[in-house]
């Protein structure tokens, strides 16, 4: 889809050639604010309620991860970048050690390349149904009843936290992805217990959009609010559940498969109207989806090696010489790329350069257009809608 | 006895937020003062038995009339540059003079007499006293003798002055909101 | 005198110590409604844990913002508890008492429930910030909102009893029929109106826009720290227990009830109100601000205006005597 005309005009309207209708008022929300999603702060400028000017200004949980792998060795560095986005840390680590893969020109067996997208599909479901949580209580506060879908929501994300401490060992940390392959097998009776939960948390997510998005209320909150045109999401570089709610048909697990996406075929949620209540549509569509593909995934999961070699015991044993390339996948949130410009010093065994693409951070990048002309109580529903995770715009 | 000390303090209450509303110098301490100065004041229609007044007093006037009140000096916000310094002129000396001696006027020609029945008999007596000159059935200030009057004695007039509130509603309206 | 004065202070303890055991037992409810247990270490089944809670907020340090008008901010909580005890003066206890009778006492009790958007609105402007400066304009603009359908709604029984007397209203109901079974059709929308608008009165979700955690922060109590802090909760709940009583007396018969009619029977209507308050609470999302405004102005008090035309048609007709 080609983008002739810049729709970059409408956010940047001068202050000072604005009429206001009532009283002015620059709303600083947050760093410190119960629903920025972390430490976000946008400064709104208000006419009344009404919001006539908003700008982002994410950076308050910056910690260098970017620098940070220029020192650490190609091993290091995965259990590192765990805690870019913390709700999906899955995605992080395959997205490092694709570019890896890539630059090494290893092929991971087919094993493990099922294994990976098995744990990339159950980390979506568990990102999905932690953002609906989140969202109702963007919407119903922490003490209403958006805590209380909030809540059930942590219970089904328990589910899959528990199969992978179960498989790495860990609840976040996991540390499974390694060059070449992955680290952990299934072990014995994990199977079932994957199908358990998928068949329970299948049967509870009725419940849940009895709650939440089929609820009158809600979809009153949600409805027509924050409308991202497709033209816009696309040149502002939106990728994800965002990019597909405004009618973009784009997903990288069909569009440039990998791994086990190659052989089996994954419907793309879209929806057409842009707003809150088309993101949490596609999210909800997209979570079914990966619970089908789950089942589909660990019933025809091949047997044979999980790693291509043994993985990697000390800290420098991975050396890449030279050479760039660029890798990225479909996490939950749109287009995770990993930039890797390799040979640092002698040794060869950490990056000179080393670029991440959060999604996230491109979804902010749309938060002045859509937060114009709503309210406050909008802005918040917007910035929920979009799904930021700071850990991974700050980085 | 408790009557007494009730209406005193209420009394006092209304003088002092009475006075507070003129001299604060905060425009928003002001109108709160005027707040409680109609809560003292409908404490004191409460002593009198007309609870139906001191209801209205708190509803029509402390609540809904005040707060918008509140809300447009809120609005205007005004900094204390603004307001200027505070000025001690000749004025001041003779708008209080004549305000306190207009005061005393009126109320020992108007209601001299009735201090003097206080003084002798107690409040109490007096109450009484206005209470036989209303409805029978019904007491001064009642539910009963307030609706008669507004419904049944002047209705006509009740009724105009609601039509003149909806046209200055209109009209506010009109005026506030430039383009329709 | 006296035994008005005892009868003041023993519903003034009885409302705080129910207001008390209310927060146990909401945060028990809510647990149960979101699989969790709730308070459960202090005392029996946590009980004493609201105790444990006003002790540890009387601990804390009061601070006071800078530039803020450290008057009105420190007389803004204890007026909201005041204000909000008021209205419990009004309800009719058992057959014939109540603190304080009056023939106007609806009006009493709806006027004291405005009231209290004051102390709400000083704490607002006093705080010096601009979420509490946000929250307070919202609190006043629906308290003044709220305040017509909650008329019209309390205008249903008084115009089918025929009187604003509080208990007046409940002996009505106990010779005749309660007013939310019969007449259903003023009497059930009027419960439902009224239940609506003191949701909305006393802030609760799905009309907490005031103190909408998720937009701002904490409203009006975003500056408030220990015990100031602690007043306003405190009056949030009295606020919504006293308007449980309310209601159960306006249009659930009050008092009134089988076997042996008294202050028990108001009691369980009450908690049986309450629960239903906040099983609300704890399903529902909040709605926005012009949502709020467009569901009163158009909505409800079109529909207040409908049930008071219907009860006034009703009396005529002669059947309810």
């Amino acid at each position: 889809m080609e983008v002739t005309t810049p729709v970059r005009t409408l956010p940047y309207r001068k202050l000072e050639l604005y009429e206001p209708e009532g009283d002015m008022l620059t709303l600083q929300l947050g760093p410190q604010h119960p629903s920025t999603h972390g430490v976000l702060r946008i400064k709104l400028h208000l006419d009344g309620e009404k919001i006539i000017k908003a700008v982002p200004y994410p950076g308050y949980l910056h910690r260098g991860v970017e620098k940070l792998c220029e020192q650490l060795t190609y091993v290091q560095m995965i259990p590192i970048v765990d805690k870019d986005d913390y709700i999906a840390p899955m995605h992080n680590e395959q997205a490092l050690v694709m570019a890896f893969e890539k630059l090494l020109k290893i092929e991971v067996p087919r094993r493990g390349q099922w294994l990976r997208s098995l744990l990339s599909e159950l980390q979506r479901v568990a990102s999905h149904i932690f953002w609906l949580g989140t969202m109702s209580l963007d919407l119903g506060g922490a003490l209403g009843g958006g805590s209380t879908n909030f809540i059930y929501c942590l219970r089904e994300r328990e589910l899959i936290l528990d199969l992978f401490e179960e498989l790495t060992g860990s609840r976040f940390h996991y540390n499974t992805h390694c060059i070449g392959g992955n680290r952990h097998d299934i072990p014995a009776g994990w199977a079932a217990k994957v199908h358990d939960a998928v068949n329970l948390i299948r049967a509870r997510l009725p419940e849940y959009e009895a709650m939440s998005c089929n609820h009158r209320l809600f979809i009153e909150r949600m409805r027509g609010v924050g409308v991202l045109t497709g033209a816009l999401a696309l040149e502002l570089g939106i990728t994800g559940p965002n990019l597909r709610a405004s009618g973009v048909d784009h997903d990288l697990r069909r569009d440039a498969p990998y791994d086990a996406y190659r052989e089996i075929p994954v419907n793309v949620q879209t929806a057409k109207e842009g707003d809150c209540l088309a993101r949490t549509h596609v999210r909800l569509a997209e979570m079914r989806e990966s619970l089908r593909l789950i089942d589909l995934l660990i019933d025809g999961m091949p047997t044979g090696p999980i790693n291509s070699s043994r993985p990697a015991k000390q800290a420098n044993q991975i050396k890449i010489p030279s050479g760039q390339a660029y890798a990225s996948l479909e996490s939950p949130r749109g287009e995770l790329g990993t930039f890797v410009v390799a040979g640092n010093g002698e040794a060869n065994t950490s990056p000179y350069r080393l670029k991440i693409r959060p999604p996230s951070l491109h979804a902010l990048a749309a938060l002045p257009y859509l937060l114009v002309g709503h309210n406050v109580s909008d802005a918040v529903a917007i910035l929920g809608s979009l799904d930021p995770i700071m850990g991974e715009v700050d980085r | 006895m408790a009557e007494t000390i009730l209406f005193y303090i209420f009394a006092i209450g209304v003088l002092f937020a009475g006075a507070q509303v003129v001299l604060r110098r905060n425009p928003v301490h002001g109108a709160l003062s005027l707040v409680a100065c109609f809560f003292f004041l409908a404490g004191t229609y409460v002593l009198l038995a007309a609870h139906l007044i001191a209801i209205l007093q708190i509803m029509v006037y402390a609540g809904a009339v005040m707060v918008l009140f509140v809300f447009v000096i809120m609005l205007l916000n005004l900094k204390d540059e603004e307001l200027g310094t505070p000025r001690r002129t000749i004025w001041k000396g003779i708008g209080l003079v004549s305000v306190v001696g207009a005061t005393g006027a009126v109320a020992w020609r108007g209601l001299g007499s009735a201090y003097d029945s206080v003084l002798a008999h107690g409040a109490a007596t007096q109450l009484t006293d206005m209470a036989k000159h209303t409805l029978p059935g019904a007491p001064f200030g009642s539910l009963k003798a307030v609706a008669h009057a507004v419904y049944l004695n002047s209705v006509l007039p009740f009724e105009l002055t609601s039509l003149l509130l909806l046209v200055a509603v209109v009209g506010a309206v009109v005026v506030a909101k430039g383009k329709i | 005198m006296i035994f008005a004065a005892s009868l003041a202070a023993a519903v003034v303890i009885v409302v705080l110590s129910a207001t008390a055991l209310a927060l146990w037992y909401e945060r028990k409810l809510a647990a149960r409604m979101q699989t969790r247990i709730g308070p459960q270490f202090v005392g029996p089944i946590g009980l004493f844990q609201p105790v444990a809670d006003l002790l540890k907020l009387v601990q804390k340090e009061e601070i006071v913002p800078m530039g803020a008008d450290r008057v009105l901010f420190a007389l803004a909580p204890p007026l909201t508890v005041i204000f909000a005890l008021a209205a419990a003066a009004f309800v009719p206890l058992w057959p014939g008492v109540a603190v304080v009778r009056s023939d106007v006492g609806v009006l009493l009790v709806i006027g004291f429930g405005g009231l209290a958007m004051v102390p709400v609105w000083m704490a607002g402007w006093a705080s010096f910030n601009k979420y509490a400066l946000l929250g307070a304009m919202r609190a006043v603009a629906q308290s003044i909102s709220y305040g017509v359908p909650l008329v019209l709604a309390a205008m249903v029984p008084v115009i089918l009893a025929g009187t604003m007397d509080l208990d007046g209203i409940t002996q009505f109901q106990a010779t005749h029929h309660w007013f939310g079974l019969w007449p259903i059709i003023p009497g059930l929308p009027a419960f439902i109106l009224f239940l609506l608008a003191m949701l909305a009165e006393s802030n609760r979700i799905p009309f907490d826009i005031p103190e909408a955690e998720s937009e701002l922060v904490a409203g009006v109590t975003t500056e408030y720290t220990g015990m100031q802090f602690g007043f306003v909760y405190l009056a949030e709940y009295v606020h919504t227990v006293v308007g449980a009583a309310i209601g159960s007396v306006m249009f659930l018969g009050g008092w009134d009830g089988p076997f042996a009619p008294g202050l028990h029977w108001l009691l369980l209507k009450t908690l049986c109100l309450f629960t239903f308050i906040y099983w609300i609470r704890w399903t529902l999302v909040r709605l926005r601000a012009d949502q709020l405004m467009t569901l009163c102005w158009k909505w409800l008090v079109p529909a207040g205006l409908g049930l008071v035309f219907l009860s006034a048609a009703w009396n005529q007709t002669g059947w309810s005597r």
